[in-house]
């Protein structure tokens, strides 16, 4: 027996070599992540600083005057708003019932799969088509004209499938057993989904629909051309009328009026991101504040 | 205690030829069960030996899964459950279930019970004293009432699993079913609430015709008047629980209740 016996559980070289691997594979993916979240610090850094000073009450409640390089930003603020409830109004419903059909009712055949397949495919339909195909349909075929209804139909269609898909996914997680219970009590699936599925579901349905809003709110292909305008200093007063918006709004003057101020974009931007950003942080309270309610 | 020997009540259950397949598998061969009325009957056997299927087939909820066919005929009381004249739901009401998890419903104690008769009341109008009396009625039949009269609206999910497992059972009697399928309903729950369950189930027997699947063979001998025993989806013997466990008929039986596999 020599003197210098190894402890029990002495570590070997093996050990620190696994140990240096760990280190560095921490390392890696620790600065990935702190990668993904630099450029949104640095946009969101950026437009408060550049566009911070042209915001004021008067920026949120006036028309842009001089050829848009002065004034404020009250004709898009509002046309935004126009068209995002109106797209809702058209695309939830649709949306929600497609969703309870074919996460209730639909039974589980290629049919259905297909037609699953077919949404997440048309999630993936750049927004540019969607805006071809908003001008085929709504402004010509069906004749809106270019107008707040058709934009909002041609952003309905955009959206439709994410919300099918946030919705079924929020159906299918209330759990099966009480489904199961309810049906052993002889509920019909109609009375099951009233009175124990969507009650359940609702929350992730809610929160699927308020991140529709901030995402439609931002989109600016499917509205160039069915609906919003270069420059338009009214307020809408109907779904026929024209609108302006604030995504295009953006788009134009950062583009089109050579000679605005360098800030004026930037404030349009912060007052953009900013109802997106409280448009996700109420849907996250929304959230939360079910969850803390579900006891399951 | 009953003699199942005695009155030649009609059937509860009774299957005919019964066979079932999820997709290409088959569950169920050419069964033929006869489930006396007012009894407490026990299923046993291996796992994936049909018992389950077998439960799920009488009320009709295997079929929610597409690729279930079955052949072979199925009657609860004497009326083939298949027959086309056959409303689901009320079999469903005749016929209430109690699953392995207890399976509250996330609402108030007061609105599980409630909710099967609200389901079914539709059109009268039944009076708020009556319907505390059903929730009452219920809740006391299953020795729930006492521990839980002075929280009634308290979410059910927050209960005992025992509680809640009794609340399961509760909430299926104001749609007064005439048969009880449990599928191992004490598999949950530890070995205080198994007894307390147990008792409840003693209790019903006689008023409701009670089917229950266990794993639990000392369970079966003690709970039940008589015993099914099932293997590779086939009914291999079905007597008086003494018989079954005593003087079993068949090699098979014997073999399992001695804990040679299983």
């Amino acid at each position: 027996m020599t003197g210098t016996a190894a402890p029990l559980f002495a570590g070997t070289s093996l050990n620190a070599r696994d140990r240096k691997i760990e280190w560095l594979v921490r390392a890696l993916l620790g600065l990935m992540t702190a990668l993904l979240i630099l450029p949104v610090v640095i946009i969101m850094a950026l437009l408060v600083v550049e566009g911070g000073p042209v915001i004021s009450w008067e920026f949120l409640t006036t028309p842009p005057v001089d050829g848009m390089t002065a004034g404020g930003i009250l004709p898009a603020l509002v046309g935004t708003v126009w068209l995002v409830v109106v797209a809702l109004i058209a695309s939830v419903p649709v949306g929600v019932a497609a969703a309870v059909y074919l996460s209730e009712y639909a039974p589980d055949n290629w049919l259905t799969r297909a037609i699953n397949l077919a949404i997440i495919n048309l999630a993936g339909v750049p927004s540019i088509v969607h805006a071809l195909f908003g001008v085929g349909a709504f402004v010509l075929f069906f004749r809106f004209g270019t107008s707040i209804l058709a934009a909002s139909l041609t952003l309905a269609v955009m959206t439709l499938p994410v919300v099918i898909v946030s919705t079924r996914e929020s159906l299918q997680a209330v759990p099966r057993a009480f489904r199961e219970a309810c049906w052993n009590m002889g509920a019909t699936r109609w009375q099951t989904i009233r009175r124990i599925v969507l009650p359940n579901a609702l929350s992730g349905i809610l929160t699927g629909i308020i991140l529709e809003v901030s995402r439609t709110s931002g989109e600016t292909a499917p509205i160039m051309f069915t609906g919003a305008a270069f420059f338009l200093p009214f307020l809408p007063q109907g779904v026929l009328d024209q609108t302006m918006a604030m995504s295009l709004h953006l788009f134009v003057i950062t583009t089109q009026v050579p000679d605005a101020p360098e800030a004026l974009p930037f404030g349009v931007a912060l007052v953009l991101i900013s109802m997106v950003l409280a448009m996700n942080a109420l849907s996250i309270a929304f959230r939360v504040y079910v969850r803390g309610r579900k006891k399951w | 205690m009953a003699e199942p020997a005695a009155a030649p009540a009609p059937a509860a259950i009774a299957t005919r030829g019964l066979n079932l397949w999820y997709g290409d598998f088959q569950a169920l061969f050419d069964v033929n069960l006869h489930v006396k009325q007012g009894i407490i009957t026990s299923l046993i056997g291996p796992s994936g030996c049909g018992k389950s299927t077998l439960l799920r087939s009488c009320n009709r909820i295997n079929e929610r899964l597409g690729y279930v066919r079955t052949t072979g005929s199925i009657e609860i009381l004497g009326q083939d459950i298949y027959a086309p004249e056959v409303e689901l739901v009320q079999v469903r009401k005749q016929v209430g279930m109690v699953f392995q998890r207890p399976n509250p419903l996330p609402l108030s104690i007061r609105d599980n019970v409630s909710f099967g008769h609200r389901l079914h009341a539709r059109g009268h109008r039944v009076s708020r004293s009556r319907k505390e009396e059903l929730v009452e009625d219920s809740l006391r039949k299953v020795l729930l009432w006492d521990s839980v009269k002075d929280r009634l609206d308290t979410l059910a999910t927050e209960l005992s699993l025992e509680e809640q497992q009794k609340l399961c059972i509760a909430r299926l009697l104001p749609v007064k079913p005439a048969v009880l399928l449990m599928d191992e309903p004490c598999s949950a729950l530890d070995p205080k609430g198994t007894a307390a369950v147990e008792e409840l189930i003693w209790e019903l027997r006689g008023e409701f015709t009670i089917l229950i699947v266990t794993h639990n063979m000392a369970q079966a001998r003690r709970a039940s008047e008589e015993t099914v025993f099932m293997l590779i989806g086939k009914l291999i013997e079905h007597g008086r629980t003494e018989d079954v466990f005593l003087n079993p008929q068949h090699r098979q039986t014997a073999d399992y209740i001695e804990g040679r596999y299983g």
